[in-house]
């Protein structure tokens, strides 16, 4: 089971790639002379459109992108000329700690209280529970963040506005600075998890067995601990694989609210800039991140739920 | 047509929504008529002005009426919504039904497909498709609506499994029908219903995404208004005039808790396993 995951990611990857590397595609008229700029000689522009291999036919320069790209050489950056990875690499950690953070409050407040009124359905704390996510899921998480600027860092001085400092120079800064995008992100990843992890556990808290269990006198608490949480693990892992996905999304916008030099600014100023060479380097990197996440996902099913091994 | 009237007056909160959307729908279109003030007209005397008579929601930056520039950005905003859910329709449905109707390779080929595509960030991918493509609402949206497609598809292809296995799929396959109409006639009407629902609530994830892609400048363009763009307006003057986001922000809460209620109260009316509940 395990091993066939890992065969079928493979073509799931390659198409990946093969949609990074598409993006140029869409670009209208001639890259190398929009990267010439303007009034760029006919000369020049046949040097840029052979250094960049641009003039040899698609499936050729794309798989030398491929190949250069398992060998982590992801080109260099139109702009500044550094090789792409290594921007990466160097922005990587400023927004894993981000992301890093707002999953784990998103798991740390959204399960508790998704237990709290998948056991109390229809109570007055459900009612307020449920409110409150669906207030989370509709929210901008950027416009939440300007909230959280203007409000903790501008008025109150309690947290930097901007900014981001590594967690290897000074784990206490990092974290200061990490804590507004964090719960900005978050917010709405509470809401995801507490909507899903609630219908889950409704759902088999209400289905047959559980019923027989209560028959049979076990008491609700050992009900919910040792069947009902058992069984919604699985759902929860789901929801890890969603978040993950939709919080580095998120990141890109809520980084730039903090001005943080995360791989979102890093996106945005190339998308801006038309440097194609950063912008698949980062698209690629995030998905190759939620893949591997997602087989990771797919191979704890198996432990969690040994049915699934059978399939 | 009453059952539906009589459906919204035992469910409060999706007729409020509803309620919401419709007169945001005629706001959006009577903007050019009611709009107190043009979206475009400046008055550099009197910038980041604070509510008053003549200006119910202040002014911006530039002296721009703040709430007319609102009711002028629901239309792009609105427009934009749909853009993307509609791209995610024209591509997800189809592929989804033939997918799940036609099954073997071509659904295992689909579905890897699938697989890779619901793998982008949305917000990524879209600002990877208007780098290339060039700044724009447009592009962005179109963008947001290619990675809403797997979704809907997914969704389409589980059902269609479900329906392919009835009675009446094999009992006009067996009158002679051609592939086309069982997919069509018989088919798709009666497994649309999940997908009409997920519809609803994509609406609001798609009015986020313009939101996010206009206040990081890939989206709309200025002076064009819309909800994000006027964010990233407020953004700058975020230490003088802290109030100036509080009118967009709003506005695009309430939209998107609008489609989100409906689209969860139509999965309940339509779901005949919750009925109960």
């Amino acid at each position: 089971m395990i091993r066939r995951r890992v065969v079928q990611i493979i073509p799931v990857i390659v198409l990946a790639t093969f949609v990074v590397f598409g993006l140029l595609q869409l670009v209208p008229g001639d890259i190398a002379v929009t990267l010439a700029g303007d009034n760029a000689t006919d000369a020049r522009i046949a040097q840029i459109r052979q250094s960049y291999g641009l003039d040899r036919p698609f499936l050729v320069q794309y798989g030398t992108w491929l190949w250069n790209a398992m060998h982590l050489d992801l080109s260099r950056s139109y702009l500044s000329n550094e090789p792409v990875f290594d921007q990466i690499m160097h922005r990587f950690p400023v927004t894993l700690l981000i992301v890093g953070s707002a999953l784990a409050l998103s798991l740390i407040i959204g399960v508790p209280f998704g237990i709290l009124a998948a056991t109390r359905p229809g109570s007055f704390l459900d009612t307020a529970v449920t409110s409150v996510a669906s207030l989370g899921v509709a929210l901008p998480n950027f416009w939440l963040a300007m909230i959280l600027v203007a409000t903790f860092a501008l008025s109150w001085n309690w947290f930097p506005a901007t900014g981001a400092v590594a967690l290897s120079r000074s784990p206490s800064q990092a974290l200061l600075h990490a804590t507004l995008p964090a719960i900005a992100l978050a917010a709405s990843g509470v809401a995801t998890v507490v909507q899903q992890l609630r219908s889950a556990l409704i759902e088999i808290l209400s289905s047959q067995y559980v019923r027989t269990l209560h028959a049979k006198g076990l008491s609700p608490a050992a009900i919910l601990w040792q069947h009902g949480l058992k069984n919604v693990s699985v759902t929860l892992l789901t929801v890890v694989g969603l978040l993950v996905n939709r919080l580095l999304g998120a990141t890109v916008v809520v980084e730039a609210v903090f001005a943080i030099p995360g791989m979102g600014s890093l996106i945005v100023h190339a998308a801006v800039h038309k440097d194609f060479p950063v912008v698949q380097g980062v698209v690629l990197s995030m998905v190759v991140i939620v893949i591997l996440l997602n087989l990771l996902i797919d191979i704890l099913y198996t432990v969690l739920d040994p049915r699934v091994a059978l399939k | 047509m009453t059952g539906f009237l009589r459906w919204l007056r035992s469910h409060p909160p999706a007729a409020l929504s509803l309620l919401f959307l419709v007169t945001l729908f005629v706001l959006a279109i009577m903007a050019p008529v009611i709009a107190p003030y043009s979206p475009t007209k400046q008055d550099v005397n009197n910038t980041l002005a604070e509510a008053s008579w003549q200006h119910w929601l202040g002014t911006d930056d530039l002296g721009r009426d703040v709430f007319s520039r609102l009711m002028y950005g629901a239309p792009i905003t609105l427009y934009a919504s749909f853009l993307a859910v509609i791209v995610g329709c024209v591509l997800g449905i189809p592929v989804g039904l033939l997918a799940g109707y036609l099954g073997g390779r071509i659904d295992d080929a689909i579905s890897r497909a699938l697989d890779a595509l619901l793998s982008f960030p949305a917000i990524v991918l879209a600002i990877g498709v208007t780098g290339a493509l060039g700044v724009g609402l447009t592009n962005g949206m179109i963008a947001v609506g290619i990675v809403f497609s797997p979704q809907l598809a997914r969704l389409m292809r589980a059902q269609t499994l479900v329906v392919k296995q009835e009675l009446y799929v094999d009992a006009v396959r067996c009158f002679g029908a051609s592939l086309p109409r069982i997919i069509l006639k018989h088919v798709m009407p009666n497994a649309i219903q999940p997908v009409i629902v997920q519809v609803t609530l994509l609406l609001a994830v798609a009015l986020l995404s313009e939101a996010s892609l206009s206040f990081l400048g890939l989206g709309v363009q200025p002076p064009q208004p819309s909800w994000g763009a006027m964010l990233a307006r407020a953004y700058n003057y975020m230490e003088i005039a802290p109030e100036q986001m509080y009118a967009p922000g709003l506005a695009i809460l309430f939209t998107s808790l609008a489609f989100n209620t409906l689209g969860e109260a139509l999965r309940v009316a339509l779901d005949p396993t919750r009925k109960r509940r």
